[in-house]
């Protein structure tokens, strides 16, 4: 592996994030090369959405640094991080139900023509080219989002974020949504995007899916990084060890990881 | 929707010995629904931002007695009676001032974040007291002679022939705009309909304007004016009367439709309106600035209340502390049974519009039935419920 000897395509430096008294985010600190996918685990609570959420900008941190190829950068909101090139794909998905899916792949950066109105037929034609290489079956393209399916809606948000050239995406809980099918079409995507270069944030509670897709795995428990290891190195077993009892693989005991299968 | 204009136009028609649907009632209705119609496009953005504003009524009558009491006793003394100036001063200062009674009630909804129903309900019993006290509950009249043209009457109307070229331009805008759809869809290669379909639309389209304009320009000026305005140019009343045309308020109520359609459907602002609507979330998200947002569609409102009001003042040639008393209540009901969702997101213009015309339908048809005023608001509420409930139980169906 030589991509560890350049600069990480992201890191994040000693995160902190408090609500009221409350530190959602203690001191996290986590890294992403390009055409990596890094998964971050850890049960309800553990702070993964609100650490996440600084990068994307929905909610800046308190204090700690983000550097992107090695240069402090700050993201004071979503339009901020997507100038940068970060996009998120939300657990909710954040589509406006009531519009198409042109309107929602370019929600807040519309396409508009010289007078300065929408164009419609720009932005839904920019959307077929797009659809086209995530989901060919895709073809409602003058429906309101509300009225398609789960794993359609998924395809809009997930073009929404690589429409636009994303050199680094978030998936908050990708497949939380979707049946088996609809599952393995967002893990073929997730290795071609990661193919293209992308480096990919995945949140998940699935461990399974996070064994199959991701080349690292962070493990954070109650607002505290537990640990980075990279997937050959670790067995699924001692993954929950980590989430669950907050012990790195050689911290723990076969005594205790088989406690967990009670 | 326009199924249910014409069993509501046909069945008054019938109930009412054939009184309705001539084209003297139907000029006037015409002129009737202006008013709430022009209000009622701009409550259809305040509803879909999931907001509503109580105060319309309220607003109309502190912009509308300010624009009274500015023409008829304020500009007079500085630039004498009847100046040619007055009317455009008076209208371009009851619509800033409506825009920014707007935009007031907008920041403390959007940046103070109280809730718009709250805020607006103070905005009704302040802009109503307002109004009163501006001129201790006088009532001023009359209105400058050119502003009273706003307000239709056998002056405020454009004529025959300027009538028929409005139609034939209407016309030409809408082939226009199949044309340039169709043009739009070629260039990126999207399905195109067939030609005989969009044949179709242009026919039905155009002959549904040159129709309406047909109807309006057969209601004859009164016998006694139209000699008058004969003589005045020195030619003949032709047998079948001089056409009134077009009522001005009419044709101020169909160019804001316009232009409202054109903000909600094809500019970012109208975009982000309805995103706001749908899901608040995802429109913060994808960047929008939603207070500022919500702002803008609240000082919108408050500008068309202020063409509301000049639009009624100047039919009434009078402004009262009373003027759009429940006002607010004919616009949200037009709004809704327009088929605009109290929950937010969904709303046309054209709908609005076109559920200001059913209501003040309703109205127009049981006074010419000679039904009691208590009775016609019985019934009026009653179909409120009922649309907003047919509303209700097709969504429900849908969902599933």
């Amino acid at each position: 592996m030589t991509v560890e000897t350049r600069a990480p395509l992201v890191e994040m430096r000693d995160i902190k994030v408090a609500f009221g008294g409350v530190h959602a985010v203690d001191g996290v600190s986590i890294d992403l090369y390009p055409g990596e996918v890094v998964a971050l685990v850890g049960g309800n609570g553990a702070g993964k959405s609100t650490l996440i959420k600084t990068l994307s900008g929905a909610h800046p941190a308190n204090s700690g640094q983000i550097l992107m190829e090695g240069h402090p950068v700050s993201i004071a909101n979503p339009i901020e991080a997507k100038h940068l090139g970060i996009e998120t794909i939300y657990q909710t998905l954040a589509l406006a139900d009531n519009i198409d899916a042109p309107g929602n792949v370019f929600l807040g950066r519309e396409l508009r023509t010289r007078l300065g109105s929408l164009d419609d037929s720009a932005m839904e034609s920019a959307t077929r080219k797009v659809m086209g290489r995530l989901n060919p079956r895709f073809l409602n393209f003058k429906k309101a989002v509300g009225w398609l399916s789960g794993g359609q809606r998924q395809s809009v948000a997930i073009a929404r974020a690589v429409h636009f050239n994303a050199r680094v995406l978030i998936m908050d809980e990708p497949t939380a949504a979707l049946g088996p099918a609809e599952t393995a079409q967002v893990g073929s995507l997730i290795r071609q995007l990661k193919d293209e270069g992308l480096g990919i944030f995945l949140i998940s509670h699935d461990i399974h899916d996070v064994f199959d897709l991701a080349d690292r795995i962070s493990v954070m428990l109650t607002g505290k990084l537990v640990g980075t290891v990279k997937k050959e190195e670790v067995t699924k077993d001692e993954v929950l060890g980590m989430i669950i009892m907050g012990k790195l693989p050689d911290e723990v005991t076969q005594a205790e990881l088989a406690d967990l299968h009670g | 929707m326009v199924g249910a204009l014409v069993v509501i136009w046909i069945g008054f028609h019938i109930l009412s010995g054939g009184t309705f649907l001539t084209p003297r009632n139907l000029w006037n209705l015409s002129v009737q629904t202006a008013a709430v119609a022009i209000m009622a496009t701009g409550m259809v953005l305040i509803i879909v931002t999931r907001n509503i504003d109580l105060s319309v009524g309220s607003m109309l009558g502190v912009v509308g007695m300010s624009m009274a009491l500015l023409q008829a006793e304020i500009l007079p003394g500085m630039l004498g009676f009847d100046h040619p100036l007055t009317w455009i001063i008076t209208l371009a200062a009851g619509l800033l001032l409506g825009a920014l009674l707007g935009a007031f009630q907008g920041f403390i909804i959007a940046y103070v974040g109280v809730p718009s129903f709250i805020v607006t309900l103070g905005g009704l019993l302040v802009w109503r007291g307002a109004a009163w006290a501006l001129a201790s509950g006088r009532t001023i009249a009359p209105m400058d002679s050119s502003f009273q043209l706003l307000g239709g009457g056998s002056r405020g109307r454009i004529g025959g022939p300027a009538s028929w070229a409005v139609g034939a331009i209407a016309c030409i805008g809408i082939v226009f705009f199949l044309l340039a759809g169709r043009r739009q869809r070629r260039k990126f290669g999207f399905g195109l309909r067939p030609v005989w379909a969009e044949a179709t639309l242009a026919i039905i389209g155009c002959v549904a304007v040159l129709g309406a304009v047909a109807v309006i320009n057969s209601y004859p000026m009164p016998e006694a004016l139209a000699t008058q305005y004969a003589a005045e140019r020195g030619i003949e009343v032709p047998p079948g009367g001089i056409a009134l045309g077009i009522a001005n308020p009419v044709l101020i109520a169909i160019g804001v439709a316009l232009v409202m359609t054109f903000l909600a459907t094809r500019r970012r602002f109208g975009r982000y309106v309805f995103a706001i609507g749908g899901n608040p979330e995802a429109a913060t998200l994808g960047g929008i600035k939603t207070k500022r947002t919500i702002l803008m569609t609240f000082a919108l409102m408050g500008l068309l209340v202020a063409v509301g009001a000049a639009v009624t003042t100047a039919r009434l040639n009078a402004g009262t502390s009373g003027l759009g008393t429940l006002a607010e209540l004919y616009v949200i009901a037009a709004a809704v049974i327009g088929g605009t969702s109290l929950s937010g997101g969904v709303g046309t213009i054209s709908g609005a519009a076109l559920g200001a015309l059913v209501m003040q339908s309703l109205q127009s048809g049981m006074v010419l039935m000679g039904v009691d005023a208590p009775l016609q608001d019985i019934v009026v509420g009653i179909v409120l419920v009922i649309a907003v409930a047919i509303d209700t139980l097709y969504r429900r169906k849908v969902a599933k």
